[in-house]
């Protein structure tokens, strides 16, 4: 491995780098705030590196991608509500308890989104451009407002879960544990993406968002790579709303609202449309806005929304892409 | 089930269509015409209604409202043209998307920021207040027929614009062929600017008109603007009448939805569970019925064939 590092993989490795000091740094200093904030980070990247795939490299504008990230919620709210009230799920045809272990509420969540994803996309990839913008973002607003309507689980309300989750051999309730486990679990996705982006299907499904009259003419059938992209993506995005909801030891519909739709297309862009890092670094910067304009003024969303419009008529490529120059794709 | 209820829930999913006409055919222009997906639209919804029962509060007038709201929304909507959206009409639609939902950001934090979290109330005129009794004894709140009646003259209006006038032949040449309009000497960023100026008048004309009956608060252009983008899908983007259209056939769908399917899940399950059913099947309607037409014809009732 002779392989001169660029300057984005070194922006990467600063950037993994103060993914591992900071909330370290913070359990040193006692600020356990600082280190669920990161947590919040990480797991608001997770969603987005799911949303990256469809979106990067697949060029698919989804605006409904909540879909999945409440959908994950919701299974772990269901899952760790019959737990803590030991009622069962469902008892016919066969019994189904509820539980609160994280590896088997990450299967089921990821596995109900996948589906969902499976569903949703053979529907709405019939479609192309501003009309797959508008079909996703319904589908969203479908979801919304049935969890709103699902008095069983909550309604409007949500849910709420009294303890968090365990899992074997950590205790989950210590902040570092559960930053350290959502870590592992950003880093394997990050891998996954990274190993996509460069396996056979990674290149078609690139070449399908360039051209698909090529992509066609070669054999290859450009919505089924959309689909199975789509898929992965929703499953990963899926996964994180499991994560999410157990780090707020809450659900509610909001999860599956249109905003968190766009705040996760925003993730993407602030950091680097296609950049591997770019959710991670898009999701760390509106964190810490949140938090920190959020204390300055109680209108922070108005600096937001400057800063985005600079980003997007300035800025192309994202902050990866100023401090990196221009990458592989998307130029 | 009486005929009168039916008459009365027609006429009222008339009324919500009708106002859903109004932010559709703005967004529906901007697209045909611009190319660009507006999702600031319900912000110039939102100013609109503040605009109006700001007006309205300081001089009492409804009518005066109506014409601040007009005017502000209109003015609002020059000044984003000129300083943001003209940037994004050669970008690809994702940049359109943030861009606009930073608007978002702005337009409703800004708004918070003048008037507060409290919602403002916009009172309906005296003479318009109480209801009128239509043929076959059916008694129907003047302010909504008043609505609708509005709604149908502005649509005939936009129609006329469109079909009738210098203008209109520009906006419609500018949807087949912006390039060759340019080069016949047509200013095509006056053009835009006035397309965009327009869209946004009916969108704050709605907001007034909707907002005497609800409440005007920062975040009600919100859901209006995503019922609006489900009117355009469904009508086809880019088409005006597509967007009367797919607004009546919303609107009808959602009011009746709401009535009529808890009604008739009672007729087979328990009352408890078919409000249940009902009202959660009502609520996803919309969108049901939208995921239909796109799976039928995928680029919308009169949208061009892609």
């Amino acid at each position: 491995m002779t392989r001169r590092l660029t300057r984005e993989g070194l922006l990467n490795l600063a950037v993994l780098a103060g993914l591992v000091i900071l909330p370290l740094w913070a359990l040193w200093a006692d600020e356990p705030f600082t280190i669920t904030l990161a947590t919040r980070a990480v797991v608001l990247a997770l969603a987005a590196v799911g949303l990256n795939i469809a979106l990067g490299i697949g060029g698919l504008v989804s605006l409904g991608h909540a879909v999945f990230f409440g959908i994950g919620g919701y299974a772990m709210g269901i899952l760790a509500h019959h737990a803590q009230t030991y009622t069962s799920v469902m008892e016919w045809p066969f019994v189904i308890e509820g539980t609160k272990n994280m590896p088997i509420i990450w299967l089921v969540a990821t596995v109900v989104s996948a589906f969902a994803a499976f569903l949703i996309g053979l529907l709405s990839l019939r479609t192309s451009g501003v009309y797959f913008i508008m079909i996703t973002l319904a589908f969203g607003q479908m979801f919304f407002y049935f969890a709103i309507s699902w008095s069983e689980y909550g309604g409007e309300d949500g849910l709420s879960i009294y303890v968090r989750n365990s899992f074997p051999g950590l205790n989950t309730l210590v902040p570092i544990q559960f930053y350290g486990l959502c870590l592992a679990i950003l880093l394997a996705a990050l891998a996954l993406y990274s190993a996509l982006m460069r396996s056979p299907f990674g290149l078609a499904l690139n070449a399908a968002r360039q051209v698909p009259e090529r992509v066609r003419a070669v054999g290859l059938d450009p919505f089924r790579l959309r689909l199975v992209a789509f898929v992965i993506s929703g499953a990963i995005t899926g996964l994180a709303g499991a994560l999410f909801a157990d780090l707020n030891r809450f659900v509610s519909p909001t999860m599956f609202s249109w905003q968190l739709s766009g705040e996760l297309i925003v993730f993407i862009i602030i950091g680097g449309v296609a950049r591997l890092f770019g959710p991670v670094v898009g999701a760390a910067l509106f964190v810490a806005l949140e938090h920190w304009l959020g204390g300055l003024s109680d209108y922070w969303h108005i600096y937001l929304g400057a800063l985005l419009l600079l980003i997007v008529l300035f800025g192309r490529g994202g902050l990866i892409g100023m401090f990196a120059g221009r990458g592989k794709i998307h130029d | 089930m009486s005929t009168i209820l039916i008459i009365e829930q027609l006429l009222n999913g008339l009324q919500f269509g009708v106002m859903l006409f109004l932010m559709a055919a703005g967004l529906t222009l901007i697209f045909g015409v611009m190319g660009l997906i507006n999702l600031a639209h319900g912000s110039l919804y939102m100013i609109g209604a503040f605009c109006a029962a700001a007006a309205a509060g300081l001089t009492g007038s409804f009518a005066l409202g109506l014409v601040a709201a007009l005017a502000g929304a209109a003015i609002a909507g020059v000044l984003v043209e000129l300083i943001v959206i003209r940037r994004l009409y050669d970008k690809d639609h994702l940049d359109q998307v943030l861009a606009t939902f930073a608007l978002i950001l702005i337009f409703s934090e800004g708004t918070r920021w003048i008037f507060g979290s409290f919602p403002l109330f916009l009172d309906i005129p005296a003479a318009l207040s109480g209801p009128v009794a239509l043929p076959g004894g059916i008694q129907y709140p003047a302010y909504r027929l008043a609505l609708i009646v509005a709604g149908l003259i502005v649509a005939a209006g936009l129609f006329l614009l469109i079909s009738r006038t210098r203008i209109g032949i520009q906006i419609r040449a500018g949807e087949n062929d912006r390039e060759m309009i340019a080069a016949l000497g047509v200013d095509i960023d006056r053009l835009y600017t006035f397309v965009f100026a327009l869209g946004a008048a009916l969108a704050g004309l709605a907001g007034a008109l909707v907002g005497a009956i609800q409440s005007v608060q920062v975040g009600m252009g919100e859901p209006v603007l995503i019922l609006a983008f489900v009117v355009i899908v469904i009508g086809g983007i880019g088409s005006v009448k597509g967007a009367l259209i797919g607004a009546v056939l919303v609107g009808l769908t959602d009011t009746l939805g709401k009535i009529f399917l808890p009604q008739l899940f009672a007729l087979f399950m328990d009352p408890a569970a078919a409000n249940q059913t009902g009202a959660s099947l009502a609520s996803m309607s919309i969108y049901v019925l939208m995921a239909l037409v796109l799976i039928w014809r995928p680029t919308g009732l009169f949208g061009a064939r892609a």
